[in-house]
């Protein structure tokens, strides 16, 4: 049984080099679903996006909703507001982006954004501030009716998150 | 046999690593050079796939770690969170459970290995002493952590086995509320088992290094119990024994990928999957299926000893059934250390070995009837084989003789291979 | 070959010490009642997969009857889209969710119409009303319950469990309870409110659920015929999927870490038999 075996380098090689091949496979397929729990799971994704019935929200009111474990400013802007907003020359802007970027074209009274200040993520404060938009009392960046960044450390303007309306009613983020 | 190191530093860094920490040597010497008895059976294997186990548990256990909730209203439901939602947590989930069950598996077998080839004989006492010590270890981990999803089962597990505490006379009721952090076994109880469960494996990977420590220095034992002689008894460890070890593991996957596939449930409870209830026992309580030999042990005893009642005799003999093992290699009184050469002693050993699979079968049918004489009978067996058997077995029995040294073994055994 | 007996020889020790002391899980022990029937499911079985038309209807059972009395606090809507499951369409799962109202106190309202993400919407406020309204007993939560059951079964027919992956227990003692409503043995008092059940608790017992089911009670569209026993089976075959929703993957997965084994196994032999040629060992 213990015979020696006749000398065969190319086949033993090969038997080595597979099986070690095959090992190498079998500890990859192990090693990626042990990195791969950490990912959010079943339960995180299914709110990944959401559904809001904006017809609650009247004109100069503003919700605060929980999309993705931020909040999300939901702002039902005035004229004013708007008006004021297209008012502001671009080369104003720390971030220029102009109104129209910032909403949806024929819903331009809806404002969307996460509501954390773009310096150190603080929730900034709704209808004050120097521009009449938001204030961060953490450190003071002043945004205005476009959620824009105006004064302040903040370095962008508050970030507004993919989003459609379904209906005139109906809008679904993320 | 300690041996000399074979270790040479060839590069540069290892020459200067190996003047400040040599630990490339340590591991050389350990793991590649280390010489082997060549004759060694698969049994010699269970030692590499029970390091394997405790990666398999410790890495499985920290990912669990990181989902679970160790509350005693959300630990029920968040198990289940693993289960249903976190990517691969079902697999992980059981993987953990039926890692602990075929850790015990590959414990069991390395366990009576070493109790047939009389590994624990001089010079491996410190040897078997620190295994003893990982197996109680190994215990207390898997209890705590039976505990943790906090079903019904685990719940009443924790009731039964802190209050073997209240079985010691004057302290023990105060013992017991002192474990459980509250009068019944409660959220306080939960979230300390959780703590003790994550400490515990690093405690019991650190004793492994001991054991591992203590098995170089003499070096392993092998079936003829003849130690090494010269080289050519043996075979360096690497490539030998590490693919030997390796094909060994990959075989005790396949049964384990099956349970945790196939039938992840099965080697548990149904009660577990009820939530903790503490107004309500379950008819039937039974731990899990590694407890239940000492399980049986400790329900054997229902009567009172003097002036030790019932109780405090069942737990007495519960742990003194474990804390046997740790005298095991001074209670063993022949001159020869392999059961291959012990005629008679092989019939007391197979016949412990039944018996102790009968206590198993015993731990988890009622106490009742026919079932408490046979556990009475099996148990007194359990600590015969110990305390009568092993000391004065040797005095009446011939033994076989012993070969020279393990190469004329080898040699011998194909010569009757050959004539077959 | 004879290291290779000893190994298996472990093995086979190992494997006996484990079954011995599983009895339980199969339920050993006395056994008075009539013996639970067995049912073939689609899901036993290395191979087996939930049989989608099967769970839609078992889904139907629970929502027009069970649902009333029976909570599934782990059972989210999103899960009906899942694969391997139900598999109703995101549309239908949505539109289903929307149908139901959720209780939740960050809304303004402190209740809004449901989300696929959430979860099924509970028959009672509390633990009491639920009792206050099922004659002091708590109709279990359905989450898991069919991991929760099982059938008893002799010795020695629970031995090939552990051979053939036996894990529908929950489900056959499910179907077994629910068709299992009968007279009272002899000498058997049934209180008020109490019912005779040949199969509870495996050996037989009253409780206090009434016969929830009745012939042509649930209209099923398809040609799945209205009686209680094919509601029973689709029942359990529901609240086994309800428990176990990743089943089929795992099982499939299962399979091929089965065969990766086995060969890479088969090759290990092969090095470690080369290695160990030019030994004598």
């Amino acid at each position: 049984m213990a015979t020696q075996s006749e000398k065969e380098p190319n086949r033993r090689d090969f038997l080595y080099v597979a099986t070690g091949a095959v090992g190498a496979v079998g500890a990859a397929a192990v090693a990626w679903p042990l990195i791969d729990q950490m990912n959010p799971d079943a339960s995180v994704l299914a709110l990944a996006s959401i559904e809001f019935d904006l017809s609650s929200v009247g004109v100069g009111q503003s919700v605060t909703i929980k999309w993705r474990g931020f909040p999300v400013f939901v702002r039902h802007r005035t004229e004013a507001e708007i008006e004021e907003a297209r008012a502001v020359p671009l080369d104003a802007l720390k971030d220029p982006e102009t109104d129209a970027q910032r909403v949806k074209e024929g819903h331009e009274e809806w404002l969307i954004m996460i509501a954390n200040c773009t310096h150190l993520g603080c929730v900034p404060v709704g209808e004050s501030g120097e521009y009449d938009g938001w204030f961060c009392p953490c450190h003071g960046s002043h945004y205005d009716t476009a959620g824009r960044i105006r004064k302040g450390p903040a370095p962008k303007n508050l970030v507004v998150p993919d989003y459609e309306f379904l209906s005139d009613t109906v809008v679904k983020i993320g | 046999m300690s041996h000399k190191s074979t270790y040479e530093p060839k590069t540069g860094f290892e020459k200067w690593m190996d003047e400040r920490l040599p630990i490339i040597r340590l591991g050389y010497d350990s793991f590649v050079d280390f010489p082997s008895p060549k004759n060694l059976n698969y049994f010699w294997t269970f030692g590499g796939i029970l390091a394997i186990f405790l990666v398999i548990q410790i890495v499985t256990g920290v990912i669990l770690a990181m989902h679970y909730t160790p509350h005693a209203d959300l630990a029920f439901n968040s198990v289940e969170h693993i289960r249903r939602d976190v990517n691969w947590g079902r697999i992980i989930q059981a993987a953990h459970a039926n890692g602990a069950s075929f850790f015990f598996l590959a414990v069991y077998i390395h366990i009576f290995r070493g109790l047939y080839y009389g590994s624990y004989k001089a010079p491996r006492e410190v040897l078997w002493i620190l295994g003893v010590v990982i197996f109680l270890l190994m215990m207390a981990t898997a209890f705590m952590g039976y505990v943790l999803p906090w079903g019904q089962m685990s719940f009443w597990a924790a009731t039964v086995i802190t209050n073997f505490f209240s079985a010691i006379p004057l302290v023990g009721e105060g013992l017991m509320v002192f474990l459980r952090g509250a009068f019944a076994v409660d959220n306080a109880t939960l979230n300390r088992f959780f703590s003790l469960h994550y400490l515990l494996p690093f405690m019991i990977a650190g004793v492994v290094g001991l054991h591992i420590w203590a098995l170089h220095v003499p070096g392993n034992n092998n079936p003829t119990g003849v130690e090494v002689k010269t080289k050519a008894d043996t075979v360096p460890f690497h490539p030998y024994l590490t693919m030997k070890d390796l094909f060994a593991i990959v075989v005790f996957m396949i049964p384990f990928a099956w349970f945790v596939f196939f039938a992840p449930d099965i080697l548990g409870h149904p009660d577990n999957y009820i939530p903790a209830d503490p107004q309500v026992t379950p008819p039937h309580i039974v731990p899990e299926w590694y407890f239940l030999p000492f399980y049986a042990i400790l329900r054997a005893i229902d009567f009172n000893i003097g002036p030790i009642d019932s109780k405090l005799g069942g737990v007495i003999a519960m742990f003194g059934s474990i804390a046997i093992w740790f005298i095991v290699p001074w209670l063993d009184r022949s001159k020869v250390r392999s059961g291959a050469f012990r005629p008679m002693f092989k019939w007391f050993y197979w016949i412990w070995i039944v018996n102790f699979i009968g206590l198993t079968y015993l731990g988890a049918q009622p106490a009742e009837g026919v079932y408490v004489i046979l556990s009475k009978t099996a148990t007194f067996y359990y600590f015969a084989y110990f305390l009568i058997i092993l000391p004065f077995l040797p005095r009446i029995e011939t033994t076989l003789p012993l070969p020279a040294s393990i190469s004329e073994s080898v040699l011998a055994k194909h010569k009757t291979e050959a004539a077959e | 070959m004879k290291k290779l007996n000893s190994l298996i020889g472990a093995a086979l020790i190992a494997a006996s010490g484990m079954l011995a002391g599983s009895a339980y899980a199969a339920g050993g022990g006395e056994h008075s009642g009539p013996e639970a029937k067995l049912i073939d499911w689609t899901f036993g079985g290395v191979f087996g997969t939930y049989d989608k038309a099967q769970l839609q209807r078992g889904f139907q059972v629970f929502q027009e009857v069970c649902s009333a009395c029976h909570g599934a606090e782990l059972f989210s809507f999103r899960m009906l889209e899942k694969e391997g499951g139900p598999e109703y369409s995101e549309a239908q799962v949505k539109a289903l969710a929307a149908s139901y109202t959720i209780q939740d106190p960050e809304h303004i309202d402190g209740e809004r119409s449901g989300v696929p993400a959430d979860k099924w919407p509970s028959p009672f406020e509390t633990v009491q009303d639920a009792k206050d309204a099922n004659g002091g007993v708590m109709p279990p939560d359905f989450s898991v319950l069919a991991k929760a059951r099982n059938v008893p079964q002799k010795f020695p027919n629970w031995i090939g469990n552990y051979f053939t992956a036996y894990q529908e227990g929950g489900a056959d003692y499910i179907y077994n309870l629910l068709t299992g409503y009968n007279d009272a043995p002899e000498g058997v008092e049934v209180g008020a409110g109490q019912y005779w059940n040949d199969h509870f608790h495996g050996t037989g017992g009253t409780l206090a659920m009434a016969p929830p089911l009745f012939d042509e009670m649930v209209d099923y569209e398809g040609e799945a015929p209205e009686t209680v026993d094919q509601y029973a089976k689709d029942i359990a075959a529901f609240m086994m999927w309800l428990a176990e929703p990743d089943m089929t993957s795992r099982k499939a997965l299962g399979f091929n870490v089965l065969m990766f084994l086995f060969l890479f196994a088969g090759m290990m032999y092969m090095v470690k038999r080369k290695l160990w040629s030019s030994v004598d060992h």
